[in-house]
Order: structure tokens, then C-alpha cells, then sequence
């Protein structure tokens, strides 16, 4: 067996507009190089789970960092400080790609870097990383987990922060995408996901689609009862599959 | 999926929060994902004092049934405690 090691740590990163910003690093401690993966938490917060995310992801070989998207609303622990932010609507969709264009500025500019960069998020991060990789344009590959919100049926959850359904700009989409998604979901349902892959195919864009039976949102997260062990087992095979084909050197 | 969907109740009184007691004005009501309960979904209330920044709150998060009987509650307590209070 090889040595396996890795170190993980909150780290400054500059974030929307310069804005300095904390997020949680993890990287393998092997001297050559990897890829990164930048990881968006979900509207409760930057919680432990997202940590452990982080460091499952150092353990496979990669760089990976994930920006607390609050940190504006700070200081005080994580959840007071995603209460906050949700009272206030949540955050700008504006800033959230600033915030992700910086941390994945972070692990481009580390030695150990290979030059390739992935998006993950969950939840209301998947609608991030769809959102994100349809707006940045040197993101090498993207995980959008059950994002909801990519289709938006009902137009009164459009507003200043969230202008566009990120479906909208499926145009710009520049890289490979693998979407994971529970038919027990309600948000994004069947028929959201159904649609999104519609426009996926009709753009002729590269993805790949997987749809889980007896499993609905949040089913990765082992610390909500919502996590299904041989579904989450499987689609983190993918995940591991998708970025081995598009982030290796 | 997360829900951005928050209704604001002005209230009044004090809550008992990390640093002590403190003044609120407004409870803070959703149903998401809740960050500590065992629960898909939470009926979260959040006590807080805007008009102090809000920077200190008082958190619970409820199963929907639990929130249920708790609205119950309220309404029966208020009802039997002015009652008796008139009465008196």
C-alpha cells in the first residue's frame, strides 16, 4: 500500500471583488501533482459535513477546497451565521461566482496543482456549481448534486440575488457535467430533472445524468436521515469516475 | 432542496441566548433542512433583536408535527392563562 497522508486546514482565500474570505483545504500530501475540486456547501451553512466532503477528497487524490460563502456575515459559528444569511434571502448569485472564481484562483495558484479544476455542490450548492460552470469559463468538469432551483417554474422566487434560472444560460455551459438526483426529490422532481436534460441534449452538451429509486434530497449526507448508503456509495463511484476522466493530467 | 422562503413575526419580549438574557423583536419562521435536528425537514424559528443587529439568536428546530402541536399549545395556554387571570 501506498503512503497516504493529508493535511487539512482554513486557509484566506480572496474571494468576490478581493474580498478575504475563509475556507476549509484538504490536499494529499504525496509531492506530486493533483487535481482540485472546489466544494459548495448548501444554504444551512458550511457544516461539518461539508468539511468531511473536503478531506473525502484529499483521501482520493485531489485538492480541494470549499469557501464559507458567508464569511460576509461573520464572525460567530457557521450556523448562526447561515441563519443570518437566510433571513437576509440568502446570498447574491453574483457573489457566489466571484466567491468560487477565487477559491478555484486558490488551487490553481498552489505548487501542487495540475491545472484542472472541478465544481461540486449540494443542494442549493448543485444550483451553484450548474450556475457557475454556465458563467466561468476555465472550469474543467462540474457535479451538480439534486441542485433545486435550476428549473424555476414558480417566477416569483426570481429576485435581484437570483435574476436567471440557471437552465437559462445552459448555452454557456463549457464543460463536461455528471448530475445525481433522487426520483424521490421534490425539488428539483422527476420532471425538473426530466427538463434539464432536455436542454442539455438539445445544446448538444457533454453530460451525464444518474437517477437514484428510494432516495430524495440530500442523500450523500450521512448525518440526515435522508442518507441511502448503496445509493450514495454509488454515485460517489461516479463522481470519482467523472473527475478521473476529466481532471487527471 | 433548500428554500430561501422565511416569514417574519414581529415580536416582544426577551429570550435567554448565549450571552444571557436579551431583547427580541422578531422570530425568524422557516421549513428547510435544519442544521442539527435528525430530520429531512425542520420547522426552524430563529429569536433575534434586529434592531440590535441580530447578531445573537435563540434556535429551535422542530419536526413539522412537533411545531403543530406546539402552535396548539400556545393558543390553549394563552386562552386558559388569561382566562384565569381574568378570573382572578
Amino acid at each position: 500500500m501506498s503512503y497516504e497522508g493529508l493535511t487539512g486546514e482554513t486557509v484566506g482565500f480572496r474571494g468576490h471583488q478581493g474580498d478575504l474570505g475563509e475556507a476549509y483545504y484538504a490536499r494529499p500530501m504525496h509531492a506530486g501533482k493533483c487535481p482540485g475540486v472546489v466544494v459548495i456547501h448548501h444554504l444551512p451553512g458550511w457544516d461539518e459535513w461539508i468539511i468531511e466532503v473536503v478531506r473525502k477528497f484529499a483521501h482520493h487524490g485531489y485538492a480541494a477546497i470549499s469557501p464559507h460563502l458567508y464569511f460576509r456575515s461573520g464572525p460567530g459559528s457557521p450556523d448562526d451565521i447561515g441563519a443570518r444569511v437566510r433571513a437576509a434571502g440568502g446570498v447574491p448569485d453574483e457573489q457566489v461566482v466571484g466567491d468560487v472564481k477565487g477559491a478555484m484562483a486558490f488551487l490553481r495558484g498552489e505548487s501542487n496543482s495540475n491545472g484542472k479544476v472541478g465544481l461540486i455542490g449540494f443542494c442549493s450548492g448543485g444550483r451553484h456549481a450548474y450556475l457557475c460552470a454556465c458563467r466561468i469559463p476555465n472550469v474543467d468538469a462540474v457535479v451538480d448534486c439534486w441542485g433545486g432551483n435550476v428549473v424555476v417554474d414558480d417566477k416569483s422566487q426570481l429576485n435581484d440575488k437570483r435574476p436567471v434560472a440557471p437552465i437559462g444560460l445552459t448555452d454557456q455551459l463549457r464543460c463536461p457535467l455528471l448530475g445525481l438526483f433522487g426520483n424521490d426529490d421534490e425539488n428539483p422532481n422527476v420532471d425538473q430533472v426530466n427538463r434539464t436534460e432536455a436542454e442539455l441534449k438539445r445544446l448538444g452538451k457533454n453530460y451525464e445524468f444518474h437517477r437514484y429509486d428510494n432516495a430524495g434530497h440530500a442523500f450523500f449526507n450521512v448525518m440526515r436521515v435522508a442518507y441511502r448508503p448503496e445509493q450514495a456509495a454509488d454515485g460517489w463511484k461516479k463522481v470519482f469516475a467523472f473527475y478521473q476522466k476529466h481532471l487527471a493530467a | 432542496m433548500c428554500s430561501y422562503i422565511v416569514e417574519k413575526a414581529h415580536v416582544s419580549g426577551s429570550a435567554k441566548g448565549p450571552s444571557g438574557w436579551m431583547r427580541i423583536d422578531t422570530a425568524n419562521v422557516y421549513f428547510d433542512h435544519p442544521y442539527h435536528a435528525p430530520l429531512d425537514h425542520a420547522l426552524g424559528i430563529d429569536f433575534v433583536c434586529e434592531a440590535d443587529g441580530a447578531r445573537e439568536r435563540v434556535a429551535v428546530e422542530l419536526s413539522a408535527a412537533s411545531a403543530r402541536e406546539l402552535v396548539t399549545k400556545i393558543m390553549v395556554a394563552l386562552a386558559s392563562g388569561e382566562a384565569a387571570h381574568r378570573a382572578a
